[in-house]
């Protein structure tokens, strides 16, 4: 039920209702980005954001350096193992 | 597919599972860890998460599935609503199948009720405008993850003047209901993977009771196989380095403050119930949302009288032990015999993220084959 899936907006269909239109794995829907704007995100900048999405809403922006950080850590585990093995 | 795909390859899944075999080693002990939501379980299931994990490392899984939680005197109290001649009731369809004490929704569907699933609630407000001399009426359900949804669908009706739309608010919070977990002495846990979309909305620190005053780690994880694994270790390393802190593996999603505008909306549209009847737990004090005196106009609550009953479960139900992670589903009697995905008599095997079904469906084999080695080690010793 709390299930979400990563989509990319690839337009704005409604700047007054936040409507977009975001691609989810190559299906393109209608969301709503309330939860996504304020003064220093307007709702033109979202276009090219990837966000959550969840019945019919994006409710939060993926940080994209966050994702790679945390698959960094699994980089360096694994450079640690091949050492100890060598 | 971004996002997804690096979180599911196997090689990844390996690196992490030395890791977590040889701290489970140093630990040299049997920990328990509950996974809270529901999509948690679902993903530990579907990639046989527990199976590769070490023997003294155990699963148990908890309270965070909506569907499972929702009480059979709610059903009814929809299924009333749904009855009314000019009422269309509105759904997700994770609702439909939950068995009432004697109908479910698709039941009560069957029989002629006009009720409709919708993948938004926001569609309920399109039915809404489409049908103007009908009461439209959105059965809502979920945790905070879905609360702002529902919230911004009011807000908008409210701009709208949409008048023939109302909501019947069924929205049920995480925090009390894992404080009810930790006060119950039954339960002895180690640690908690926390809800990963719960925290998007309300961020991390809600949690810190969890480490400062129950003493516990809990891990903020995402839901796909690496996350969890990855959080698995991170709370075993906590374990053996003898902290609980509130940490996040998922912080490409939730922030350590939650999602502010999802937040305001949430505070603005609802307020918190005294009391809410969970199935399987009870009441648990201010574990519910009803809609706030400003939104009145749209709470079906006050638009509709409900029979409102606290209905006791079925008797050959365990929901409310698995629900606590006391009892595994292949316990319960009635499990995969009486009560199967397509016959459930409990609601942990309506939904796929109920342990029951989660179970039935991917696991019982694995489970039934393990028991099995069990049995020949028992003769051979
Ligand atoms: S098998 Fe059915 S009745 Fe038994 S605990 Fe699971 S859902 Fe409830």
């Amino acid at each position: 039920m709390c299930l979400g899936i990563p989509g990319q907006i690839i337009e704005i269909t409604d700047t007054k209702k936040k409507l977009a239109i975001v691609n989810v794995g190559g299906v393109k829907r209608q969301i709503n980005i309330a939860c996504i704007v304020n003064e220093n995100h307007p709702p033109e900048s979202c276009i090219g954001d990837w966000v959550l999405v969840h019945v019919g809403f994006a409710m939060n922006r993926i940080n994209e350096e966050e994702a790679a950080e945390t698959l960094q850590i699994l980089q360096e585990l694994a450079a640690a193992q091949a050492a100890l093995s060598n | 597919m971004k996002f997804v795909d690096e979180y599911r390859e196997p090689q990844k899944a390996e690196i992490l599972l030395i890791e977590i075999e040889k701290i489970s080693k140093t630990l040299n002990k049997h920990v328990k860890i509950m996974e809270v939501c529901g999509g948690h379980t679902h993903s530990i299931f579907k990639y046989g998460i527990e199976e590769v994990l070490p023997n003294n490392i155990e699963l148990i899984h908890g309270p965070g599935c909506p569907v499972c939680v929702m009480p059979r005197g709610k059903l009814d109290d929809a299924i009333s609503i749904a009855k009314h001649n000019n009422v269309i009731l509105t759904t997700f369809g994770d609702t439909m199948r939950v068995p009432g004490s004697k109908l479910s929704l698709l039941q009560a569907k069957a029989e002629g009720a006009d009720i409709r699933m919708v993948y938004s609630p926001l569609d309920s407000l399109k039915i809404a405008k489409e049908n103007p001399d009908k009461e439209i009426v959105f059965f809502g359900i979920g945790f905070e993850t879905t609360a702002p949804s529902t919230a911004f669908t009011i807000l908008q009706a409210a701009a709208e003047n949409i008048n023939n739309f109302s909501m019947f608010c069924n929205h049920v919070l995480v925090i009390p209901a894992l404080k009810a977990l930790l006060d119950n002495p039954d339960l002895q846990l180690d640690g908690f993977i926390g809800p990963g979309h719960v925290s998007m909305v309300i961020g991390c620190k809600p949690y810190e009771f969890i480490s400062q005053q129950y003493h516990k780690p809990i891990v903020i994880s995402g839901f796909e196989p690496i996350d969890i694994l990855q959080s698995i270790w991170m709370l075993l390393k906590q374990l053996t380095e003898n902290r609980c802190q509130v940490e996040s593996q998922y912080t490409r999603i939730v922030t350590h403050e939650g999602n502010q505008n999802a937040l305001k909306a949430i505070n603005e549209v609802f307020e918190v119930r005294d009391n809410f009847e969970w199935r399987g737990l009870g009441n648990i004090p201010n574990s519910g949302l009803q809609i706030s005196d400003q939104y009145a106009q749209f709470d079906a609550e006050l638009k509709f009288s409900t029979p409102n009953n606290q209905v006791a479960d079925n008797k050959a139900c365990q929901c409310g032990e698995i629900l606590k992670g006391v009892l595994k589903p292949w316990q319960c009697k009635v499990f995969g015999t009486a009560c199967t995905p397509e016959n459930p008599i409990g609601t942990c095997m309506v939904s796929s993220e109920g342990a029951c079904a989660a179970y039935y469906k991917y696991g019982r084999f694995a489970k039934a084959f393990s028991q099995l080695k069990v049995d020949e080690n028992k003769v051979i010793a």
